[in-house]
């Protein structure tokens, strides 16, 4: 068979091919509508959380910080509880990392403040003498990008049925409801009310200035983003 | 007739050859800057604050990995399947005007993607998939480029004199098939500028973004069945096709089994594409996933070895020439790092050990003993095979080879022991729990003490640089300075100076 196989190079292709794709579907197929549930308390992000992620994407903060907290103590004691599948329901793309050059930061909005991403991105090693992790300095002058994060709340509501404007059930039996605006014009105005929330906590007098003339710079939308993180 | 050999057209090959050693100098530069930016992160601003933004290590990072993938190793697919395709087929891309011109589009439309590329990944502009970084126009970019490579394989194969296919072609159609399929699925992305404001107003925002078509655990589960064989795909498929032509050519030897190679063959193609699940273990995807990528993976170095040990018993009777020539010592060190980053793996892959290594500079040393010992190894000798049948000139220095030899296996072994200890230390520290049951270290203590081995790394990897210097230099000076034989070198081992 495969001496007859290594004269027919079309079949020889169809062969490797099916036996190339049996894995994938095999192993994906199965399981996906239920992996993609969300688990009760799951918000999708707003406004300025989807900027700040878009910035996190941006600079590949994924290439040194995983957002995946495994099943051991050590981990469990050091970033809290493992995650869950439903928790990633609303990441598109998923943000796991591969390597944790830095430390987790699936639940980081529990432990740290806005004033401690402030310090930290401005100087890593000032605040974590020793840290290897580049500081971020241009974050704070950069203007964030409001119409294409809200582009991406729009592409999760109209094709992925991402529930913005809906209530969504949260552990303690209440509500809520993640607003997503209806034009631009309202996206920018959303998000500048986040910004002045985190503004508030903020010591650089250059972001406090810019949020008050309605600009908002990277490294507010980012800390947004970080915050949301539990 | 004709009774003259064939005269083959390597006017593509050699546009390829080009862009495998310009791509793979900024590939390997950019690494050896990240890689002392960790031991040394003053460097992040090299080129001072200003330009802090694209000389960074975050930005930086998916450039490294690229380069060296789809621009490094890619072209030297390319280049070799230019080479390899018409001489084991027996047809000179000469005698098809159209093959000729998809090929030479195929070349300048891949130029083309690597800018688009490179500009995009300084910019920011990323998906944060690994090894897909890429938005969606540059993706349709890279799936013609991709299309005029199979039209190319195919389309050799149609005119081809040889009718059995030899097992290269094979490796080669894999690869082919293999990426196609893995890109397309786990690229589906949907661009945002398809939305539209509840109001009809017009929304703006970047034309290139999009977001994956998948969520969460999914998107991981698709990211990682196409991340692992991106590697089996471009890592192995198409290195094993270059060995199983260039060691026997250069050798003079038959290959040893032709059974081995068919159950290499076959067992890599079916149990490959199950060991993704091994980069999600203990993760949120099934747990029955997670064993079956455990599982497949320590089953896969049947048939990876199976390859190996057919090169190396092709040597059988014939090791002398290992000490005779570098050009042969290239590839039996490239086939015996290809058996030892196989067998690594898989101990990564199980569960108990994976616990440890997950995470850490163990899975870089890994990622790197396969490609600089393996893939760069091998990518190289078969340039330096081909060099002189292609420019028709002896290699420049066999001595300078001999050297550079020496100096890259160095610098391969220090990175990877340096990184072993690195990660099982740093897995080690995080797991570690006092007396009381706390735990013992803060996070930055784990990584201050890394220090030393990321200095240590980045010379393994410099040396690596160096070596590639010397590389490129010897293929220059073999196309400039050596006298033009009359006709291509029929039978002559380059290794005649």
């Amino acid at each position: 068979m495969f001496h007859w196989l290594e004269k027919h190079p079309f079949f020889f292709s169809v062969g490797v091919f099916l036996v190339i794709a049996f894995a994938g579907l095999v192993e994906i197929l199965p399981s996906f509508a239920q992996a993609s549930r969300p688990v009760i308390g799951t918000k999708p992000y707003s406004i300025l959380e989807t900027t700040g992620r878009q910035i996190y994407i941006k600079n590949s903060c994924n290439a040194c910080h995983s957002q995946l907290i495994r099943p051991f103590k050590s981990e469990t004691d050091r970033y809290g509880h493992y995650s869950l599948s439903g928790e990633y329901a609303y990441d598109r793309p998923f943000l796991w990392g591969s390597k944790r050059t830095g430390p987790d930061l699936m639940r980081v909005g529990n432990y740290r403040t806005t004033d401690w991403h402030e310090s930290h991105m401005k100087d890593p090693s000032g605040v974590v003498p020793g840290s290897v992790m580049p500081a971020y300095r241009w974050m704070y002058s950069n203007i964030a990008d409001i119409p294409t994060a809200y582009a991406e709340q729009l592409t999760n509501a109209q094709f992925f049925s991402v529930p913005y404007n809906e209530p969504i059930p949260m552990k303690d039996g209440t509500t809520e409801v993640v607003k997503m605006a209806n034009n631009v014009t309202d996206a920018h105005a959303m998000a500048l009310a986040e910004a002045k929330e985190i503004a508030v906590d903020m010591k650089d007098q250059n972001v406090k200035d810019a949020v008050a003339r309605g600009e908002i710079p990277e490294i507010v939308a980012l800390i947004a983003y970080l915050n949301s993180l539990k | 007739m004709e009774n003259r050999p064939l005269e083959y057209d390597y006017t593509v090959t050699k546009m390829f050859m080009f862009t495998t050693i310009a791509l793979g100098i900024v590939g390997m530069l950019i690494g050896v800057i990240l890689a002392f930016q960790l031991a040394y992160p003053g460097l992040n601003l090299m080129l001072g604050e200003g330009l802090a933004e694209y000389t960074n290590f975050s930005r930086l990072r998916p450039l490294h990995t690229d380069a060296v993938i789809f621009g490094f190793t890619l072209s030297g697919i390319f280049a070799t399947w230019y080479y390899v395709g018409q001489r084991v087929l027996k047809v000179s891309m000469a005698e098809s005007k159209l093959l000729m011109f998809l090929g030479k589009l195929h070349f300048w439309l891949y130029i083309i993607t690597v800018v688009a590329v490179v500009i995009s990944l300084f910019a920011g502009v990323t998906t944060s998939k690994e090894y897909a970084e890429f938005e969606w126009p540059i993706d349709i970019a890279i799936v013609v480029v991709w299309v005029l490579f199979g039209m190319s394989i195919f389309g050799l194969i149609g005119i081809r004199r040889e009718k059995s296919l030899y097992i290269s072609v094979w490796y080669y159609i894999a690869t082919f098939l293999g990426i196609a399929m893995l890109y397309l699925f786990n690229n589906m992305e949907i661009p945002t500028i398809m939305a539209s404001a509840p109001d009809g107003s017009h929304v703006g925002g970047n034309w290139w973004h999009s977001i994956s078509m998948y969520a969460g655990t999914n998107d991981a589960l698709v990211q990682w069945w196409y991340g692992h064989n991106a590697v089996a795909f471009g890592f192995t498929v198409p290195i094993v096709a270059m060995i199983y032509y260039f060691l026997p050519k250069e050798s003079g030897q038959a290959i040893y089994s032709y059974k081995l190679s068919l159950l290499s063959f076959w067992g890599l193609m079916f149990l490959y594409l199950w060991a993704g699940g091994h980069h999600l273990l203990y993760s949120t995807v099934p747990d029955w996933m997670q064993t079956m990528g455990s599982i497949f993976s320590v089953i896969l170095i049947l048939p990876s070895w199976g390859s190996a040990i057919n090169m190396l018993l092709t040597m059988k009777g014939e090791w002398q020439q290992v000490a005779a020539s570098p050009l042969i010592k290239f590839m039996i060190l490239a086939s015996t790092f290809y058996m030892f980053s196989t067998l690594e793996g898989p101990i990564q892959a199980i569960k108990s050990v994976n616990a440890i290594a997950h995470f850490t500079d163990w899975i870089v040393g890994h990622v790197h003993d396969g490609v600089l010992g393996w893939v760069g190894f091998m990518i190289m000798a078969a340039l330096f095979h081909m060099a002189p049948r292609v420019f028709k000139r002896e290699i420049y220095s066999k001595s300078l080879m001999t050297s550079q030899f020496w100096i890259q296996t160095l610098g391969v072994v220090l990175y990877f022991t340096s990184m072993w200890i690195a990660g099982i230390t740093q897995g080690m520290m995080w797991r570690a729990h006092d007396e009381f049951g706390n735990l013992a270290y803060s996070f930055i203590d784990t990584v201050t003490v890394l220090h030393p081995y990321y200095t240590i790394r980045g010379v393994g990897g410099l040396l690596y640089l160096v070596g590639f210097f010397m590389f490129a230099y010897n293929i220059y000076k073999t196309m400039s300075a050596r006298p033009v034989e009359e006709s291509e070198l029929q039978s002559a081992s380059p290794m005649g100076a």
